[in-house]
């Protein structure tokens, strides 16, 4: 069976900004003088005039995406115009989270500081629901989107899979554990824990779990309600 | 020279027309009516069909949910036990990390605490383009009368408005500076009350501030203690409109720090150095001395410690509520279809702050007064707030958070996490094959 690639970083040269409208909000029928001159005067921040074009993988509705860009300048409480750790850290409720630290990783992929827009709706692509009408029309040339059932399993395996080698090792998954329960339990209740798990998913005695182990062990699973968040319009 | 005689005449006539109006019955607290019809026009203006429907919200269908948090994700609010429900029995489970990571990105994209330290959402446009988050563009009527509405606040209600604020704040520093002067007697007390009243009058005139107060019967006391949610600077303007109050606060440099000082000659509040803010039991031991002689003002605190968006009430720090005395709580609740009162400080400097809410429409409020509460036989200072802060919550309408406010600033504290990592392991160690193996 051909080995699957670890989820890699995505295609990022696939965004472009380009001057288009932004649905019709900038304009409220004034040419030049309308709102968006008065603004910049009382507020540092105007609504942007630039779409940006997602990759064909994403399908991000527009009202979602306006929805994800008010919550990332709000998040960017500075105006960089980035996010950095810190910001995501000051979220309550995520740094109270077990995994919030690897969370957060997710969106700095290969050691970056800076979160950029396009970034943070990429990573957020992996939640959105999945439509059962869409996936019946895809077309089988264009990439897999990004909601997809094995691309939500590739974000939940790179959870785990710290060192990106396409395998989870009884250290990475003792590692995660850790996380998720603190000091409330001992070591040794830790590593029984972690043998177990890893001796059930392994199929081929490696002693850990490749990605498709992990599929297959999951594969009862009702992934696509699990690892969704619906954006209310 | 026609054009400079021209020019004085005007300005005498306006001057006339604003202390005769404006000034001369906010010193008797009387009301010649020119807001209330004001107020009336322009609930009639934004309240008529047209713009509503045409302002068109995309979320029309959380409207009707009322006031209170509109999420804009679906949230499964079911306890970790539910959540974490797999195939098969209780132990840990290669799954367990979907719970977490849902978990984790839905705070992400919308979280209980951050929403509350931005402006709230309206739910039809008010003609303002600062609240015009994601109302589209309709026709050319809304857009007409946008334009006439930027004329009408900019040209001419925002002259009179700094107008009426110079005239206020340099009345009540010459004012108390008087005052001042006066021995420490009853008469200073009236004149020093005098002063503060008019003074406050006028200020809120200046921001056609239309506050609307219940329960005058529970205004708080003498030698007791005054706690209230807090959502600006404005708040203390609303508060001392209606009767006086001891400030507690940090002494500041410029133009507060003049004000400051002015108010301490006439009555007197309670100003600390930065230095000393940290150190709680000198703060608190200042302030029991003030109330101990229950006949000095009521003293005015704001226990959640910075601004708030009104729309939820935030921890309220149990420092106040550890002196003692009565504690007399009041909930002020703005309407944001007027004007949007909150300071979001890491955005907005005071300045432009104050220059938004001079532009706006106006500021609409309510302010509730509340029965006086004390401390419960066996009750730490810890539930009292709480309790306090549930009723204050119950009466204003606003939803209640346990997060410190805080957290604006400073990240959240390990104990909160382990908590959570408690529960997690209940869960998959409790579970009595794993215990039993171990024995």
């Amino acid at each position: 069976m051909p080995h699957d690639p670890p989820h890699s970083s995505p295609l990022w040269s696939s965004f472009k900004a380009t001057p288009t409208a932004w649905g019709r909000s900038p304009s409220w029928g004034l040419p030049r003088l309308g709102p968006g001159c008065l603004t910049p005067l009382l507020s540092r921040h105007p609504l942007p005039r630039r779409a940006w074009i997602l990759s064909p993988d994403e399908k991000v509705s527009q009202a979602s995406l306006r929805r994800l860009y008010d919550r990332f300048q709000a998040l960017d409480r500075t105006g960089k115009g980035y996010l950095s750790r810190l910001d995501l850290q000051q979220i309550g409720a995520l740094a109270v989270n077990p995994l919030g630290d690897r969370i957060i990783d997710s969106f700095f992929p290969d050691g970056s500081l800076r979160l950029d827009f396009p970034g943070f709706v990429r990573v957020l692509a992996h939640f959105r629901p999945v439509d059962e009408e869409e996936e019946g029309n895809r077309d089988p040339k264009e990439p897999e989107p990004l909601n997809s059932r094995m691309n939500k399993l590739r974000f939940a395996f790179q959870l785990y899979d710290l060192d990106r080698d396409g395998k989870i090792s009884r250290h990475e998954m003792l590692q995660a554990l850790r996380l998720m329960v603190g000091v409330q339990v001992t070591e040794e209740q830790l590593e029984s824990i972690a043998d177990r798990t890893v001796q059930e998913a392994d199929e081929d005695g490696d002693g850990a779990v490749s990605f498709l182990e992990f599929a297959k062990s999951l594969e009862k699973m009702n992934i696509e309600q699990k690892m969704s968040i619906r954006i209310l319009k | 020279m026609d054009g400079t005689e021209l020019a004085g005449q005007i300005l005498y006539t306006w001057l006339t027309l604003v202390f005769g109006l404006i000034l001369l019955p906010s010193a008797f607290g009387v009301s010649l009516g020119i807001s209330e019809i004001y107020m009336k026009i322009l609930v009639k203006t934004l309240e008529v069909s047209p713009w509503s429907d045409a302002a068109l919200p995309p979320r029309s269908a959380l409207a009707g949910a009322g006031r209170g948090t509109r999420g804009i994700i679906q949230r499964d609010e079911s306890p970790m036990e539910k959540g974490l429900s797999g195939l098969r029995g209780r132990d840990f489970e290669l799954s367990d990390v979907f719970y977490f990571s849902k978990k984790g990105l839905e705070a992400i994209v919308e979280d209980e605490v951050t929403q509350r330290f931005s402006s709230e959402e309206l739910v039809s446009w008010n003609l303002l383009t600062r609240t015009n988050v994601n109302f589209q563009y309709v026709s050319p009527r809304l857009t007409a009368v946008w334009v006439l509405g930027v004329i009408v606040r900019y040209c001419v209600l925002l002259p009179l408005r700094l107008t009426l604020a110079f005239i206020g704040i340099s009345l009540f520093v010459i004012g108390t500076t008087l005052v001042g002067q006066l021995p420490r007697n009853r008469l200073k007390n009236l004149l020093s009350e005098l002063v503060h009243l008019t003074c406050c009058r006028i200020c809120v005139r200046a921001l056609s501030g239309t506050i609307h107060y219940h329960n005058r019967q529970y205004r708080p006391q003498k030698g007791g203690i005054c706690v209230a949610n807090h959502t600006s600077p404005i708040d203390v303007l609303i508060l001392t409109t209606d009767g006086c109050y001891t400030m507690v606060g940090q002494v500041h440099g410029g133009l507060m720090g003049i004000i400051q000082r002015a108010m301490v000659k006439a009555c007197p509040h309670v100003w600390f150095e930065r230095s000393e803010m940290k150190d709680r039991h000198l703060v608190i031991k200042r302030l029991k001395e003030h109330i101990a002689h229950k006949k000095e003002l009521p003293i005015l605190i704001f226990p959640e410690g910075t601004c708030i968006n009104n729309t939820s009430v935030m921890m309220f720090k149990k420092g106040s509520f550890e002196i003692g005395g009565t504690i007399h709580p009041v909930a002020i609740k703005y309407n944001p279809q007027f004007g949007d009162a909150f300071w979001n400080s890491s955005k907005y400097n005071i300045v432009s702050y104050l220059l938004r809410v001079m532009t706006s429409w106006a500021i609409v409020c309510d302010v509730w007064y509340m029965p006086p509460m004390t401390r419960e036989e066996g009750e730490d200072a810890v539930q009292f707030a709480n309790r306090v802060k549930s009723a204050i919550a119950v009466q204003g309408g606003l939803t209640e958070l346990p997060w410190d406010g805080g957290l604006k600033r400073a990240k959240v504290k390990d104990a909160f996490k382990e908590e959570q990592q408690k529960n997690y392991s209940k869960m998959i160690v409790g579970n009595g094959s794993l215990k039993s193996e171990l024995d």
